[in-house]
């Protein structure tokens, strides 16, 4: 029988490429099932959820939540701000106590890069918490793995496959966690890796991913057969990393003059949020080469199989 | 382990075409009913079924789905491992339908409980019947029972029964197997 390697999905990086084809296979069958009349099934009626966000969110969180309630979990969502986080209290501290309300997953979205992997190593010391299972849902600049997963699978959809594909990861690399999951996810399912945005906003090692390092959006867009284009994570900047946004637009925005030039098809991504007029112009978000809208019904079908494959490990 | 043939290749086609009949004497023209397969192994009978129907009747629209019952089963987070899901495909209402389930054997009734469960998903059906080829009469755990039965089978829990297919497994035919006892 088949059945994920891991009880907590912390990160694309230790899955195996069997689990994420499991994965995206079971998403597959929710998809159907989200496009019904009635999108419910029973699967999680006796699991109860937490969402504990940490940091802001808008598609993640309800695209969790909708995916809990599609299968008939119990449901309670933290955020930090009016929390007792602001009154000191730790991580681990904050997550047994929610643990102690008889909750058997969490899903976590923190700033901090490695935040799921340490919960969920800390937790193991609790007898009381030990039975609780950790998704995570963004920590920090490290790992977004559901995005990378409905990415994979989005691009499965839209191309058929994903072995021997050209993806381009374009934009502000050095503070997303979305570039990295995706690095780990594409390179495990067959893919050809490159990024490309300022040297400024690519960190210094990348290469050693085995992924393709270029400067140029032009030579980038003509490589590739899918760019994933990424916002510019102001809110991680403490430096100023280009002149100018007007200058950042000018070479590395993705414009439908640009487009044009290259004589062939590209298919669109992007995680959102979406800075128009920076990273991407509204007529090619806008495009039918765009999967943007795509990608955010995927990612209630594949958040809906995690939660079915890993719950249904509870025991193991 | 011991092997029995319950049911030879020739046998098994007469039960088939018997069942078919039985459903043409119920359901006419098939106007306002569904065939329904169970996933992973009811599509294969309904297939069957579906094929047969047509023949006999001369009619290419009768409607046939295939539903998976996964999600809807009540042993999640009770066995060891999740059960990986296979395709619903049901691309019309059944509203007001009377729709027929198809499984190829009955057991202990649960897969039929969660399958009446799954197939509301598509809408209010006036009526629901189930055809299975093989009834194994003990240990029923819910109260189902099926309206048309191509063959009734005593076997114990310990026993196996396996409904085969010249499609998948080379041969038409349904065995029975016993372990031996050491």
């Amino acid at each position: 029988m088949e059945s994920l390697s891991t009880r907590h999905l912390t990160g694309i990086k230790n899955l195996t490429l069997q689990d994420v084809e499991l994965i995206l296979s079971t998403a597959l069958q929710f998809k159907e099932i989200i496009n019904r009349p009635i999108k419910k099934v029973p699967s999680l009626r006796d699991v109860t959820v937490a969402n504990l966000f940490f940091e802001n969110s808008t598609r993640t969180k309800l695209s969790f939540e909708i995916a809990e309630k599609r299968l008939s979990a119990d449901i309670i969502n933290f955020s930090s701000s009016g929390s007792s986080v602001s009154k000191g209290e730790t991580l681990v501290d904050t997550a047994n106590n929610i643990l102690a309300m008889k909750v058997d997953m969490i899903v976590m979205r923190h700033p901090h890069p490695g935040a799921a992997i340490f919960l969920a190593n800390q937790l193991k010391k609790y007898p009381k918490s030990a039975h609780a299972q950790i998704i995570n849902a963004g920590d920090g600049t490290h790992e977004h793995p559901t995005q990378a997963l409905l990415d994979a699978f989005s691009i499965q959809q839209s191309c058929g496959s994903i072995t021997g594909k050209k993806v381009a990861i374009i934009g502000d690399i050095m503070h997303s966690r979305v570039a990295l999951s995706n690095i780990y996810c594409l390179q495990k399912m067959g893919a050809e890796v490159c990024v490309c945005g300022p040297p400024t906003l690519i960190p210094k090692h990348i290469s050693s991913l085995g992924v393709a390092v270029s400067h140029n959006l032009i030579e980038t867009l003509l490589w590739c057969d899918v760019a994933n284009m990424l916002r510019i994570q102001f809110e991680r900047q403490q430096l100023k990393y280009f002149p100018s946004l007007r200058e950042y637009a000018l070479h590395f925005g993705l414009t439908k003059k640009k487009l044009d030039t290259l004589n062939k098809p590209i298919t669109i991504m992007h995680p959102g949020p979406i800075n128009r007029g920076v990273e991407i112009t509204s007529d090619v978000a806008d495009s039918g080469h765009s999967i943007i809208l795509e990608q955010v019904e995927n990612g209630v079908a594949v958040r809906m199989a995690v939660l079915y494959l890993l719950a249904g490990k509870h025991q193991s | 382990m011991d092997t029995k043939l319950l049911l030879d290749s020739r046998h098994f086609n007469i039960t088939l075409d018997r069942l078919c009949y039985q459903l043409i004497e119920n359901h006419h023209q098939f106007d306002h009913t569904v065939l329904i397969g169970v996933q992973p192994r009811g599509i294969y009978l309904s297939e069957r079924i579906h094929k047969r129907l047509t023949e006999i009747i001369g009619r290419k629209d009768i409607r046939h789905g295939i539903l998976d019952i996964t999600f809807f089963r009540d042993d999640f987070r009770r066995r060891d491992e999740p059960l990986v899901p296979s395709a619903t495909q049901i691309d019309f209402i059944i509203e007001e339908k009377n729709v027929v389930l198809i499984d190829d054997v009955l057991y202990t009734g649960r897969t039929i409980r969660a399958a009446l469960d799954a197939i509301l998903a598509f809408g209010r059906p006036r009526n629901v019947e189930l055809l299975v080829l093989i009834d194994r009469k003990f240990s029923r755990q819910l109260p189902v029972q099926a309206d048309y039965i191509g063959a009734t089978v005593d076997a114990i829990t310990s026993q196996k029964v396996k409904v085969e297919w010249a499609e998948q497994e080379g041969k038409d035919q349904v065995i029975l197997y016993t372990p031996v006892k050491s």
